[in-house]
């Protein structure tokens, strides 16, 4: 396949960035996206130019550490993650466009790779159950139901890579923080802190430059592991309980 | 041979654990003896902790939450995307909710025996008793194990083993696992006990007065080099697979830590044992970056097969029956498709050498669910391994419930790591290895669902019980910012980035992974000859100075260029493979992943040579063109009697 | 470059404070606007009805008129009701409107830099038009107190009857459009609303979802439906 690339480079985050073009050809059908792109680097670096920087480590959709705006969708034409795409997705001709993705929570650090710590210190709010080591009780203490268990895990497969803060409209990080929510919400041992979890999750999350959602649904369309709306329902469910029995976040 | 190859060094031993009492008394009575720290004084006391993996990131939330002050260190964005985040199958615990015959010996026994007997009695029966603990801890966590109708934990059984015994959450447990683990560790960060440092890579150890106090590390954003001090350090690093290149490791995973911890004067113990998995995607062209597994617990299900006839090209569909060779089933009827991962990797090998492997280019077998649905439903197939279909059919583009899958073995996890004593500390003191990084306890083989077992048991309960009797004699005398020993590391590492972007050579660094990786694989990969190790030492050396005068590294020092990670890492996988190579040569044995041509019996399984090589090498570093210097830790068992391992 | 690292911050970037305003989570501000557009949709709803009276004849519905203002008479004095009705509106709007330029803003700092190239996979029409499709509204609405109610832009002026005024109106089809393209918007507004309020609020579910937005779709269209019938009716003289 022959491929014309169209490539936001930026050299670091107080420069500004373009589009640069690019002409691949030989491109296999059979190579991940990734793939394409470790291609393209070995002809930039060996022609003296800079490669492409991009992020990514397991190449197979579970580190959530890849995450490329591809033709304008988080992750490109599949439901999957950037590192599961294959060109076999693409026809030959194609122009594709590569962008990182675009929130203020999100600075850009190089090229098309972000920053995305917010998500850490959204999860370090109060995305937790505390249990310090050694303190639990058997596992088979408190059982869980199955229903229960089974969406509660169904919310914990997300991966953290922010294909649904890069999406939605707003730029909102409400599936991710829903998707948090609902998994330790679900559980028994998730109760005690349940309110507390998600008034702080929340605040951190707006203060993180995050947008607020209005549950347009892009998010969930685009996310690799399909995190269902239903969360954000639970989310605000939950925050608009803990609100009225008078939780109010702290620092 | 010995003589030009290595040179012979004292003896070592692990002197740690306490072999005057009963194994099952062995780890509570070294609790015990050892030395704690009274919990003011925590506080004043700094442990760097590099990796955030199982290991590293239960390390570091357990080691906060004792009241440490805990500096974290990874070279991803997020904590959470450590290498471990990839595991599949499940993590094993002698939980026996199952009833059906499992308890602390047995899963002991079971890792003793499947590691070929080259790892310690007292690690293995540590691990054990803990495995019970950490499925508590992480229950109590909120880790979504898979469970059964009535609410309680399903358990499934895993890698050879004969009991079921292994917890799971679908195809993605290590991924929960870490996430429960990052969660108490992210707890810990806004409690103020652990200081992060992300996108930040460890290049140097800074030893002083033989003692490490701590490491010189670069910034992967700005490229600023800085050194971290403190009153220990804990390498959680993870393992070193990615000197095949080609692996299922994350693309990020390196020796660089284990390695340059080593040119510090930590021991290198085993390198050369490898866990080649059976169950992977196979090669599909040049360009591929990685390989992906297809969990083992597939093997609970599907049948592997290969034609009768060699070169038969006709579609796995149009292949009847009998003219099929279900191998594992033929030659080992009691364990079947189930038998442990270095004889169905090597089996899966010996029939593609006969040229009835599968696929483009013939390294490939099948393994085929026909069987499973028809007597499951496609549902209940669905249902347990749907996600693992699905990624299938997303990198190959073929339809496994249709057609099966096709698979190849490929590099998965290296036995081999730093050595480390019962405490696991390395013997440069106040160094702590934990994880993968180290060697301890799965000999020359790990059985399935056994890694995730001991990530969690050094980082929660091994580690921050054992660190404790090093720490009694802190907080240590304060290392100044310009002692020499710290000027020196970090001078060492500007000088190497340096010359790296000064080469301004011909090739990328990329092109000579591939060359090193293709290398290691053929010649000291799934069957090692001392012909073979041979090449490869002779390549080896010449790779390194190709490397080094003609590599191309793109970009500057002083900003985010992953190129020059990259030629780092490379580096040392160079220095790294001479090593296995070296091990690998000097073990004329064959045990677990490590198998030795010489060495088989008249039915081609590996024989062990008890009374040679009994012992675990832990290599000493020496400077370039010298022979390192090695020392055997000698293995003794008293509770599982020395046997030539059988699966029939 | 170089040193012993002294500052123990979060490497990538400060820490940021969480906001601690009860009331700055933007949750909070969305359910105000679900509060505040479930009491519009009820309204709206009345409103409709009431409007149909047209089809009774001029005197039943600027009866319905007085009656409005008479509600709630001889208990309370006249106007009352409909007083209240006015002032919960007031509040409602300006509650509504205070959520939606707060959002807003918050989006737009979110976002500060677009993309060159941004697709949609799943988002409607309806959720994607809410914003400025609210102004709309409400630039509609005061037009239609003052074209309506008081009468200032009303062909049939200040002192006539609410009969008059509609049907004087509604004759000219500028007017006639202007009415029907803003009951078009306020339909997308409703159709994406109705499902958001219920997602807002916390009380759909992946059972739910579906329906919900059948539901929602189906409520606009009846609605404005039910609203396009008077100005039509009196552009083709069914009303007079
Ligand atoms: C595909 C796959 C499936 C697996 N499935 C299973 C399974 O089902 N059951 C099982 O028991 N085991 C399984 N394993 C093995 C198991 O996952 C690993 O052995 C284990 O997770 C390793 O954990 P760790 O904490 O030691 O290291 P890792 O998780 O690899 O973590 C390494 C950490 O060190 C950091 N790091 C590394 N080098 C540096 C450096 N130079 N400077 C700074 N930081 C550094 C990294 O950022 C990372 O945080 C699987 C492995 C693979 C590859
Ligand atoms: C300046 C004027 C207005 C603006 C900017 C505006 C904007 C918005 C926005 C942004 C939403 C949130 C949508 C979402 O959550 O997806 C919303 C919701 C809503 N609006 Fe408006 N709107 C305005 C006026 C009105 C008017 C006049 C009505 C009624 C006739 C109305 C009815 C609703 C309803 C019912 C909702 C649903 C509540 C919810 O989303 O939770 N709005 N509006
Ligand atoms: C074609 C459709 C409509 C018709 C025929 C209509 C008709 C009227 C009439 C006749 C009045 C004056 C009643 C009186 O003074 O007694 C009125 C008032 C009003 N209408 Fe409408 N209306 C329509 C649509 C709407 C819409 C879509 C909205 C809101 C989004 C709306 C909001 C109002 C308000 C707020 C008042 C003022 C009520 C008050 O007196 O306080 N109307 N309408
Ligand atoms: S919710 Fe989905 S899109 Fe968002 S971070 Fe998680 S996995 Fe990625
Ligand atoms: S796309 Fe955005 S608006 Fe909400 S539903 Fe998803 S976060
Ligand atoms: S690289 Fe890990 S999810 Fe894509």
């Amino acid at each position: 396949m022959q491929l014309t690339l169209r490539v936001w480079r930026q050299p670091s985050p107080a420069v500004k960035g373009k589009m640069a073009n690019y002409h691949l050809t030989d491109v296999s059908p059979d190579m991940s996206f990734l793939e394409m792109l470790d291609v393209l680097n070995e002809q930039l670096i060996l022609s003296g130019e800079e490669p492409v920087a991009f992020d990514h480590d397991c190449r197979e959709g579970i580190c959530g550490s890849c995450g490329l705006m591809i033709n304008g969708i988080a992750h490109g034409p599949e439901q999957t993650t950037t590192c599961q795409l294959h060109m076999r997705s693409f026809s030959d001709g194609d122009t594709i466009d590569i962008e990182p993705w675009r929130s203020g929570g999100f600075p850009v650090i190089k090229d098309l790779v972000v920053d995305r710590s917010a998500f850490d210190r959204i999860i370090s709010a109060g995305g937790f159950i505390s249990a310090p080591t050694g303190t639990a009780p058997d596992a088979h203490a408190t059982p869980v139901p199955k229903v229960d268990a089974d969406a509660a895990f169904d919310a914990a497969t997300c991966i953290g890579c922010g294909a649904c803060v890069a999406a939605c409209p707003n730029g909102s990080a409400m599936l991710f923080t829903a998707a948090k929510v609902t998994h330790l919400g679900l559980l028994p041992q998730g109760q005690p802190e349940r309110d507390t979890r998600v008034v702080r999750m929340v605040a951190q999350q707006d203060a993180e430059d995050f947008g607020g959602c209005t549950n347009i649904g892009e998010c969930s369309a685009v996310c690799p592991k399909g995190i269902s709306m239903e969360t954000i329902s639970r989310l605000n469910h939950d925050l608009l309980g803990a609100l009225r029995a008078g939780g109010v976040p702290t620092s | 041979m010995a003589l030009e190859l290595f040179l012979d060094g004292d003896p070592i031993a692990d002197t740690k654990a306490p072999t005057d009492v009963p194994i099952g008394e062995r780890w509570s009575e070294r609790k015990f003896r050892g030395k704690l720290v009274n919990p003011a004084n925590r506080r004043k006391l700094t442990i760097i902790v590099v990796g955030t993996g199982l290991a590293g990131g239960s390390a570091a939330a357990t080691l906060a939450e004792a009241g440490y002050h805990v500096k974290s260190f990874w070279f991803q964005d997020s904590p959470r995307r450590a290498h471990s985040i990839a595991a599949q199958g499940g993590i094993n615990a002698a939980k026996n909710y199952r009833n059906d015959g499992d308890s602390v010996h047995r899963l002991f026994y079971d890792t003793v025996k499947g590691g070929d007997f080259r790892s310690r009695e007292n690690n293995v029966h540590r691990l054990a008793e803990i495995s019970t603990q950490i499925i508590d801890q992480c229950v109590a966590q909120g880790v979504p194990f898979a469970r059964e109708y009535g609410g309680l934990l399903d358990n499934r059984s895993f890698g050879g083993a004969q009991v079921s015994r292994t917890f799971y959450a679908r195809g993605q447990t290590g991924q929960q696992l870490l996430i429960g683990a990052y969660q108490a560790f992210e707890r810990q960060v806004a409690a103020g006990t652990i200081e992060t440092h992300s996108r930040t890579e460890m290049l140097d150890l800074v030893v002083v007065d033989g003692k490490a106090r701590g490491i010189v590390v670069r910034d992967l954003v700005n490229g600023e080099v800085t050194t971290h001090l403190g009153d220990a350090v804990v390498l959680g690093t993870g393992g070193y697979s990615n000197v095949f290149y080609l692996s299922t490791n994350a693309k990020g995973s390196n020796t660089t830590a284990t390695w340059r911890a080593h040119k510090r004067g930590a021991l290198f113990a085993n390198p050369s044992y490898t866990q080649i998995h059976p169950t992977c995607i196979p090669v599909s062209g040049d360009y591929q970056s990685k390989l992906t597994l297809m969990s083992e617990s597939l093997r609970n299900d599907g049948r592997v097969w290969v034609p009768k006839e060699r070169g038969d090209s006709r579609a796995p569909e149009d292949i009847p029956e009998d003219e099929r060779d279900y191998y594992l089933e033929r030659k080992y009827p009691a364990f079947g498709n189930l038998v442990p991962r270095d004889i169905a990797s090597r089996q899966a090998k010996n029939v593609c050498d006969e040229g009835r492997g599968v696929g483009p280019n013939g390294l490939g077998v099948y393994l085929d669910f026909t069987e499973a649905i028809q007597r499951l439903g496609r549902k209940a197939v669905e249902a347990k391994y749907g996600n693992l279909f699905d990624m299938y059919a997303r990198i190959t583009g073929e339809d496994p419930y249709a057609s099966g899958m096709r698979i190849y073995p490929a590099v998965h996890y290296t036995m081999g790591g730093l050595w480390v004593d019962y405490d696991l500390q390395s013997t440069i003191p106040g160094l702590f290895v934990i994880g993968e990084a180290n060697f301890s306890d799965h000999g020359a083989n790990r059985l399935g669902a056994s890694a995730l077992m001991q990530g969690l048991a050094d980082g929660y309960f091994v580690l921050p019980n054992t660190i404790t009797d090093y720490l009694a004699a802190g907080p240590f005398e304060k290392v100044p910012a310009d002692h020499p020993a710290v000027v020196e590391a970090e001078a060492g590492v500007h000088a190497q980035v340096e010359k790296f972007l000064s080469i301004n050579g011909s090739r990328t660094v990329a092109s000579f992974h591939r060359e090193l990786g293709k290398l290691v694989w053929d010649y000291c990969g799934m069957e090692r000859s001392a012909e073979s190790l041979r090449k490869a030492l002779d390549r080896i050396p010449e790779i390194r100075k190709e490397f080094w005068t003609d590599v191309k590294v793109a970009g500057t020092a002083t900003d985010f260029n992953q190129n020059l990670e990259h030629a780092a890492r490379v580096a040392d996988f160079i220095e790294l493979a001479e090593l296995m190579c070296i091990d690998a040569l000097h073990r004329e044995e064959s045990c677990g992943g490590h198998f030795r041509v010489e060495s088989q019996t008249p039915e081609g399984e590996a024989l062990r040579d008890d009374e040679n090589f009994a012992y675990v090498a832990a290599w000493g570093w020496t400077p370039e063109g010298e022979p390192p210097i090695l020392h055997k830790e000698a293995l003794e068992y008293e509770y599982v009697h020395l046997a030539q391992r059988s699966y029939k | 470059m170089g040193g012993v690292a002294t500052v123990t911050t979060q490497q990538a970037g400060p820490r940021k404070a969480p906001k601690t305003g009860r009331f700055s989570s933007s949750v909070f501000k969305k359910s105000v606007m679900a509060v505040s557009g479930i009491i519009f949709v009820l309204y709206l709803i009345a409103h409709m009805v009431g409007n149909l009276k047209a089809f009774a004849g001029a005197d039943t519905f600027n009866h319905y008129s007085e009656f409005l203002r008479e509600l709630g008479e001889p208990i309370l004095p006249r106007l009352t009701v409909l007083t209240i009705i006015r002032v919960v509106l007031l509040v409602a709007v300006a509650a509504h409107i205070w959520a939606a330029v707060s959002l807003w803003r918050q989006a737009k700092r979110a976002r500060p830099i677009g993309y060159v190239t941004k697709k949609r996979v799943q988002q409607s029409y309806a959720s994607r038009t809410m914003r400025w499709g609210g102004i709309i509204l409400i630039l509609f609405i005061i037009w239609h107190i003052l074209d309506l109610t008081l009468g200032a832009v009303n062909p049939a002026g200040r002192d006539s009857l609410p009969y008059g005024r509609l049907v004087e109106g509604f004759q000219n089809p500028i007017v006639t459009i202007w009415y029907a393209v803003a009951l078009v918007v306020l339909g997308f507004h409703i159709r994406h609303g109705v499902w958001s309020a219920t997602q807002t609020l916390g009380h759909s579910n992946k059972r739910r979802e579906r329906a919900l937005n059948i539901f929602a779709t189906a409520f606009a269209v009846v609605l404005i439906g039910g609203y396009l019938l008077i100005p039509f009716s009196v552009l083709f003289g069914i009303i007079d």
